[in-house]
């Protein structure tokens, strides 16, 4: 249609949708007078007045097809009929409320679950921080050692060259998560912050509330400019939401800061997981990290960086002229940046927080929710056709009349189109109540600290709606695919009783039934790998003892403690818990396994040991007590463990892991040779066993152990062995540490096995996850199986008395639908096993120690598929079995 | 009621706007001369002339008026848009050749 006739044509097209009732009024009059004309005429010539009149009605033909014929002419009335359809779609709805809210209920799950999983994907990968600017445009930056792919930290004289050289970026910013320690009564609280570049707020378009963000040129110096901007919850839980709160101060890290601001409520900063409460310029790292001053130390990577790229600017361009720099980098500071270059990665990606562990779950939730969605979409469909069956006599009648087919498939699709809207309503409705909910899967040690907010923008909202139109598509098609089975003689027809499940609509159902059974039978070997997964993950040894040991902290640091204070405080602490009765030994070690604190790394030599041209083995370590590695029950291979001794004045010394001598000494025992550590010569005084240090999932690393008395360290954490129950060592321990100082507050003690579960948490959270939505899934299954098989029994009612008067027995007709049932299981299981095989790869980096193919989850997967689909069959067998033969014959 | 099934698609479009294009009539009219033309041979009914006249008003090609006809009542006349005369020249125009060429080949001799 051009222009211009669609033009000439919106008058016509106004007036047929306004003034409906109007123009269907002139044109009654019209073919009136055409009647009352041609009557005339008729006379005229000569007929009678009645036969004029009933040859002219005659001719014209029938006149109400004419004028639906007219109207259907006129057309395009779409938003007319579609009023109408709705009026008369929902008085359908409303005359059949219990396939209404079954409907409703199986969508709202559906779409609610995917909903659900897209505003945790929006919130926590896609638009992780709210009121932050510019966030298409926001990736992280970090440094890569060449060949390996996990990313880690650029150092501060790295990013000032990146922030200087990226032409391509709008601005970068530093943030560095950190925590600080704020005495309450007598426990002690940890507060997470972020250690940023002095540009922080300016570049992510946030505004303080009160008073300023940084100045530039705040984050140069040492520890010259004790500043902080707090968080509206800080300001609000810790002072009360003072007005005056400018210019005040707060003690970080036993520090004096000068609070210069109070950000937004709902700003949460920059990192993934965590709700961050206060902001302090780079210039205070040094306070808040240790391990001296690092601004100008090209080698000390303590970095997360963020770029903004310039619009129109693509990943893989700015990747170009980044990777450019990092290749400059090498070549001038040979020492600290050989074999390291500057990575890229979307928000999503981000490998320093907790993006980076979520996405493989997310991504294998949104297969998941497609299955679920997809699963409750065939219950709906299986719903429509059997209203469609019943509804057949009221289509056929419509077609006789003239209605076109377009015209009833459009009435159908009005129908699944209310459905799914009503369902995407309470869809967002329950996505909404569930965004925060990934926390609770978390156990709650670890989900008290975790900050995970789905987001509910709207984007999430297009992307529910979108879906809201498939499915209205899938769900509307069935129906309207099975007009075609439609005609005009069709309610005339008798209704012919079949064999159970033997007629052609039925055909539609089953294949419905097969295809949710499939999916649901993936979608448990999903959750059976998983789960398999978690449970060895759990019970692998970790190589130390999780049962028995106990780990928490004495704040020193927030109490004023400087190293040699700290380190008499600590020998004297140790000798106390020594003669406490059930703690057989205790240790302090500046790293926990397994714990949030990351190790760090060095560049090690060793004698004889000759690196590729492109390599610098840089291995991580960790400082420890006298007595730690008995203390954790890590057996020691070789030679000793560090004893008190091992003083900052006694010569250096180091314990290497098994990897470690396997790969550097080639299997010799290197007790009494030496290793070269961040540039000294230490000698190894023993060999321990390999143990899993950051993640129960890692392969065996090289590893090694330093004294905590010869190198400088923060806040180390206390180990205990005892043989007491948590609560009594912890009010043992606090006894001892308040004998020593009344001003100390402990941390919170749990027991390794605790701080194994949280570091298994996110396997954990898959699991439920998965195991939640596949039982959501079987129940639909289920329901979808009871109602086809219900419907076939009832349809079959005539051929189920025939068969009992010529001589079946209940029992004959239990098991006939039974094994109808379990046909359709069987078919669906054999699709899902298939597809199974070729999807549950795709759980790869969730699985540990189980294959993907492994025969005996299938059969349990199977099991459970068979029974649920037994009891799904059981009423309506049950129902066939007490057919009354007499009754039904004499109906 | 049945559509004139051997009348080419879009023929009465074409012969509805020609009459128009002469003088502006109502339904009654438009039949009158319709039959007065060929009603044998095209098999226009009565009933087919309505809705294709609602289609031809939907498309813009033909507005309709309510005047009062020579016996004084009240009915809707419809005219020709400047839009259904260009329609009208096109189909004409293309109504020509086909029919040249077609007639060509009837009258082709066999070999």
């Amino acid at each position: 249609m051009t222009l211009e006739q669609w033009l000439y044509s919106l008058p016509v097209r106004f007036r047929s949708f306004l003034h409906r009732s109007q123009v269907d009024q002139e044109m009654q009059a019209e073919l009136r007078q055409h009647l009352d004309q041609q009557t005339r005429e008729n006379i005229a010539q000569g007929m009678s007045p009645e036969e004029a009149r009933r040859s002219a009605v005659l001719t014209l033909g029938g006149i109400t097809q004419i004028e639906q014929q007219c109207r259907d002419a006129r057309g395009g009335n779409f938003l007319g009929d579609l009023m109408q359809d709705f009026r008369y779609g929902f008085r359908q709805l409303w005359r059949s409320p219990g396939f209404s809210v079954l409907a409703i209920v199986c969508l709202t799950l559906g779409i609610g679950a995917n909903a659900a999983v897209f505003s945790w994907m929006e919130g926590i990968l896609f638009r992780p921080y709210p009121l932050v600017a510019h966030q298409d445009r926001l990736y992280a930056v970090g440094g890569i050692v060449q060949g390996q792919s996990n990313g880690d930290f650029l150092s501060w004289p790295d990013f000032i060259d990146l922030r200087r050289n990226c032409t391509l970026c709008e601005d970068a910013f530093v943030t560095s998560i950190t925590g600080s320690t704020l005495n309450i009564g007598d426990h002690a609280e940890v507060t997470t912050g972020s250690i940023v570049s002095a540009n922080y707020f300016d570049v992510i378009g946030v505004r303080p509330i009160l008073g300023r963000g940084f100045q530039p040129g705040e984050d140069a110096g040492s520890n010259s400019h004790p500043v902080v901007v707090i968080s509206y919850q800080f300001w609000r839980n810790h002072f009360k939401g003072d007005p005056e709160i400018i210019g005040k101060t707060q003690r970080l890290k036993n520090v004096p800061h000068t609070i210069i601001g109070v950000t937004p409520d709902g700003f949460y900063g920059t990192f993934v997981g965590r709700a961050i409460q206060f902001w302090v310029p780079a210039c205070m790292e040094e306070t808040f990290h240790g391990g001296g001053y690092k601004l100008e130390d090209r080698g000390a990577r303590w970095i997360e960086s963020y770029v903004h790229l310039k619009p129109g600017v693509s990943r893989a361009q700015a990747q170009e002229q980044i990777s450019a720099l990092g290749a400059r980098l090498q070549n001038d500071y040979t020492a600290t940046n050989r074999g390291r270059s500057i990575k890229l990665w979307p928000l999503y990606e981000t490998p320093f927080n907790h993006a980076g562990e979520l996405l493989p779950i997310l991504e294998v939730m949104v297969a998941v929710v497609a299955f679920v969605l997809l699963i409750a979409c065939a219950n709906v469909g299986n719903l429509l056709l059997v209203r469609a069956f019943v509804r057949r006599h009221e289509m056929s009648v419509r077609l006789a009349i003239g209605a076109s087919r377009l015209r009833l498939v459009k009435q159908l699709l009005t129908e699944g189109l209310m459905l799914s809207a009503i369902g995407t309503a309470g869809g967002l409705l329950v996505a909404y109540f569930c965004r925060h909910a990934l926390v609770l899967l978390l156990p709650t040690g670890v989900g008290a600290a975790m900050y995970l907010p789905g987001q509910m923008d709207a984007r999430v909202i297009a992307v529910s709606v979108g879906v809201c139109l498939l499915v209205t598509l899938i769900v509307g098609m069935v129906p309207a695919f099975q007009t075609r089975h439609l005609d005009v003689a069709g309610p005339l027809k008798a209704d012919s009783s079949g064999v159970v499940g033997a007629r052609g609509r039925a055909w539609v159902r089953s294949a419905l039934v097969v295809f949710q059974v499939s999916l649901s039978f993936i979608l448990l070997v999903g959750a059976a790998l998983l789960l398999e997964s978690l449970q060895k993950i759990r019970t692998t040894s970790p190589g130390f003892s999780t049962t028995n040991v106990a780990v928490t902290g004495v704040s020193l640091v927030a109490a004023g403690y400087d190293i040699p204070r700290a380190s008499t405080f600590q020998n004297e602490l140790i000798d106390r818990l020594s003669g406490v009765p059930g703690i057989e030994s205790a240790a302090f070690a500046a790293v926990t396994p397994l714990g949030y604190m990351t190790y760090p790394s060095s560049p090690i030599a060793v004698d004889g040991y000759q690196p590729a041209p492109d390599e610098q083995p840089e291995i991580e370590y960790n400082r420890v007590g006298p007595n730690y590695l008995a203390t954790l029950g890590i057996p020691l291979l070789s030679g000793r463990e560090f004893a008190r001794s091992d003083d900052e004045n006694a010569p250096l010394v180091a314990v290497v892991n098994r990897t470690m001598m396997m790969r550097y000494w080639r299997g010799q025992d290197p007790t009494g040779l030496r290793l070269q550590v961040k540039g000294r010569w230490a000698r190894v005084i023993g060999v321990a066993a390999d143990a899993k240090y950051e993640s129960m999932a890692e392969t065996p690393k090289p590893f090694f152990y330093l004294p905590l008395r010869q190198d400088s360290s923060r806040e180390p954490e206390l180990n205990i062995r005892t043989t007491q129950p948590l609560q009594s060592t912890s009010a043992a321990v606090l006894r001892e540490v308040h004998a020593l100082d009344e001003n100390l507050a402990l941390y919170e003690i749990i027991s390794l096995q605790e701080q194994v579960n949280r570091a298994t948490s996110p396997q954990l959270v898959a699991v439920t996850l998965v195991s939640i939505l596949g039982g959501l899934a079987l129940l639909l299954a289920a329901v979808g199986l009871y109602g086809v098989m219900s419907y076939a029994v009832a349809q079959s009612t005539r051929e189920l008395g025939l068969r009992m008067a010529l001589g079946a027995r209940a029992d004959n007709l239990l098991r006939l639908v039974l094994s109808r049932g379990l046909g359709l299981t069987a078919a669906g299981v054999l699709f899902g096993t298939v597809m199974a095989l070729a999807l549950t790869r795709l759980l790869g980096r969730l699985l540990y120690n189980v294959s993907p193919h492994d025969p005996v989850l299938f059969g349990s997967a199977l099991v459970v598929m068979t029974i649920t689909a037994l009891s799904a069959c059981l009423l309506p067998a049950w129902r066939a079995a007490r057919t009354d033969p007499a009754r039904v014959l004499r109906s | 009621m049945s559509k004139p099934s051997d009348l080419v698609q879009g023929t009465l479009d074409m012969l509805i706007l020609k009459i128009l294009a002469l003088e502006a009539l109502n339904g009654w009219a438009i039949s009158q001369r319709l039959k007065q033309i060929s009603a044998d041979v095209l098999g226009v009914s009565d009933g087919s002339l309505y809705p294709a006249l609602q289609k031809l008003e939907r498309r813009g090609w033909i507005r309709a008026e309510w005047k009062f006809s020579e016996n004084n009542r009240r009915a809707k006349f419809y005219s020709p848009t400047r839009l259904g005369r260009k329609q009208l020249e096109k189909e004409t125009a293309h109504w020509n050749r086909v029919s040249t060429a077609i007639s060509g080949i009837v009258k082709l001799k066999e070999a």
